[in-house]
């Protein structure tokens, strides 16, 4: 089965779901004096939910486009040659960023972003520290410029410890 | 209307009011090139600086050079990194990056500038002359309309997705539209599908939603493909001349988008963003054969049309705020309370009362939208440098920015796990060829979707305002023939191609 089906089937089931949480979850939460109202909180989402399953089931359903085979098109994706890209490395940028959404608080703003944009330019095959750290910690240090003075966002700078 | 003009080019043009241009639309470039940051949240940046200034027009005409500096900046961000920051440059995007993508960023940079400068200008000639009458017909509009007009606008977005994909467009309009339902409701404010997580009772926010569609994907396929990323010209943007041809294609598109993007603007709730991809998709069904198959490709119509219209359509977005005291989109709401601050109340007075500042607004916008050309137009080739930076430096850096930009949204590092997640799941999205503009922009209008759904369901106690409000029902049959139509064309095509007769 190609994986726009499965995507499909994956919809049809986040729609049983999301559905079983309108019809059957929401409504008993409602105060009588609401439940005089036309309109409940549930019934945007029974409607969607409706909707949703009838689209994902001509989806899932529908004969595949007849015709000729998609000419490639240069720098897309090729799923049959998943193997030939670089997923590792998407991955670990990837693995990269949720390891900056855990340290930014603990870390404070400019450690995380020196290490994230260090570390992700090293994955990426980076080998020149000696320009790389300074880019980094110029940007870290001048985007944190921007946000707090400038913007008046507050980013805490250091690791908590520390201020 | 000569003599408002005049007073308005008197109240503008002083050497202050100039330098004040000129700072807005530097300003509102640079911050609205980085994805997330969009007009809506540099305007609100520069309130209290327009407020310092303490003079009703100059802060105005600061805050128009930002705002159209901001929205040139977000198209500059679409193609150059199709990372768009605001919702109304996403349609941008479809035909600028792979421009861009073909060595050819300066043209597209260039068409970009024109079509927008295009834009506002014919958008605040038109706002100048309709003001006073468009505001009576947005007033006939009801909310059972814009429940209605919204359907029709969501239904011709997935409609016009192309051969094949309307059931898959469908489906990522209705997952935005579930998604806009997180959170707390306008109804009755109870929190739905939040799960019992704190971090999901406001929703999600559409900044870390269009980062994770747009962005991430983007930049996780240069890093899978290496390939994709060499296609620049190095960051030399020779070529920003348009040729004669190219003018004369795109001239009559500009013309179109101009007076449709205006008056889908003066509609509160549509905006730039609907004027923009509405503005896309009828361009690309005007559109005949090669030119047509061209769009999302790179066409030059296809760039020309979004840009054109959402400048038109901001303009247009003036109207109701100018004419009614009516915000009808999120920008124009931060300038009602900007000018509110500056004690001035809009609203159907404002042109008796206050005559200087209505025409000074206007002209500043002229006079924003001119220096922006002017500035703009030299800078292109050093704004295109971005390109050049080595890959191994660029990605961590969007990767960056977008993590800064839903984490300044919210203040929250959970919601930089939800990037995360979505990122992905829009990658796996867009492997399978699923389209991913219609799931945002669902999303958008999923909120306001439901608050006029549930008044029109309230005034007339259920179902029944479909059936008595004539103009409501059009648009929703409308709307249903939008989605049936292609899918029914591909059918008798289908039969045809099989040699089946189809009786017609």
């Amino acid at each position: 089965m190609a994986l726009d089906r499965w995507i499909a089937l994956a919809f049809i089931a986040l729609c049983c779901v999301y559905g079983y949480a309108a019809f059957f979850t929401m409504d008993q939460l409602l105060p009588p004096i609401l439940q005089r109202n036309p309109i409940w909180p549930s019934t945007f989402p029974k409607i969607l939910s409706v909707l949703g399953l009838i689209v994902g089931l001509i989806v899932l359903f529908s004969p595949k486009p007849t015709g000729k085979p998609e000419e490639v098109k240069d720098g897309t994706i090729d799923l049959n040659r998943l193997g030939d890209y670089h997923v590792g490395q998407a991955i670990a940028l990837l693995a990269l960023m949720i390891v900056y959404a855990l340290t930014l608080r603990p870390l404070g703003f400019v450690g995380s972003t020196i290490g994230f944009l260090v570390f992700g330019a090293i994955l990426l095959g980076e080998r020149k520290l000696h320009i790389l750290i300074p880019v980094a910690a110029i940007a870290a240090g001048s985007i944190w410029y921007l946000v707090q003075e400038v913007l008046g966002i507050f980013l805490r700078p250091w690791p908590g410890f520390l201020l | 209307m000569i003599e408002g003009l005049l007073l308005g080019l008197s109240a503008a043009i002083t050497p202050f009011n100039l330098i004040m241009v000129v700072l807005g639309c530097v300003i509102g470039t640079l911050i609205g090139m980085l994805p997330g940051l969009g007009p809506m949240s540099i305007i609100a940046i520069m309130i209290p600086v327009a407020i310092g200034i303490g003079d009703p027009t100059a802060a105005l005409i600061l805050l128009s050079g930002v705002y159209y500096g901001a929205i040139f900046g977000g198209s500059t961000s679409s193609i150059l990194l199709n990372a768009p920051g605001v919702a109304g440059t996403v349609a941008t995007a479809f035909d600028g990056y792979p421009m861009a993508r073909k060595g050819q960023a300066g043209k597209a940079l260039t068409i970009a500038a024109i079509s927008s400068f295009a834009g506002g200008t014919i958008g605040a000639i038109l706002l100048m002359i309709f003001a006073p009458a468009l505001s009576s017909v947005a007033l006939l509009f009801h909310s059972a309309e814009y429940f209605a007009l919204m359907v029709v606008g969501l239904s011709a977005i997935a409609a016009f997705a192309g051969t094949g994909q309307v059931g898959k467009a469908l489906m990522m309009t209705l997952l935005g539209l579930m998604m806009g339902t997180v959170g707390e409701g306008a109804l009755s404010n109870t929190p739905r599908f939040t799960f019992g997580m704190m971090e999901l009772q406001s929703g999600f926010s559409f900044i870390t939603l269009a980062m994770a569609m747009f962005a991430l994907p983007e930049a996780l396929f240069l890093v899978m493909n290496p390939a994709r990323a060499a296609h620049g010209d190095g960051g030399k943007i020779t070529n920003l001349r348009i040729t004669r041809a190219e003018a004369r294609a795109i001239a009559p598109v500009i013309g179109r988008q101009s007076l449709q993007g205006f008056f889908i603007g003066v509609l509160p709730g549509a905006g730039a963003t609907i004027a923009s991809f509405l503005g896309y998709a009828v361009e690309r069904n005007i559109a005949k054969g090669a030119e047509q198959a061209e769009f999302g490709k790179g066409s030059i119509k296809g760039l020309a049309a979004p840009e054109t219209a959402n400048n038109a359509a901001c303009t247009g977005s003036f109207v109701p705020l100018l004419t009614l005291g009516i915000p009808g989109s999120g920008t124009t709401a931060i300038l009602l309370g900007a000018l509110l601050a500056l004690n001035i109340t809009p609203g159907p007075r404002l042109m008796t009362d206050e005559p200087d500042v209505f025409w000074a607004v206007i002209i500043s916008m002229y006079i924003g939208n001119l220096v922006l050309l002017i500035l703009n137009l030299p800078l292109i080739p050093y704004i295109a440098k971005i390109l050049t930076i080595p890959r191994t430096y660029l990605i961590p850096f969007i990767l960056f920015f977008t993590l800064m930009g839903s984490y300044l949204g919210q203040n929250n590092s959970t919601e930089l796990l939800i990037l995360v997640g979505f990122g992905v799941v829009a990658t796996i999205l867009r492997f399978a060829d699923y389209p991913l503009a219609p799931l945002l922009i669902g999303f958008i209008l999923g909120t306001m979707l439901e608050d006029n759904f549930a008044r029109a369901m309230q005034l007339y106690r259920g179902f029944d305002f479909v059936l008595e409000r004539p103009m409501t029902l059009g648009l929703l049959v409308l709307a249903a023939i939008l989605v049936v139509l292609p899918s029914y064309r591909a059918r008798r095509a289908r039969l045809r191609a099989q040699g089946v007769a189809d009786g017609d």
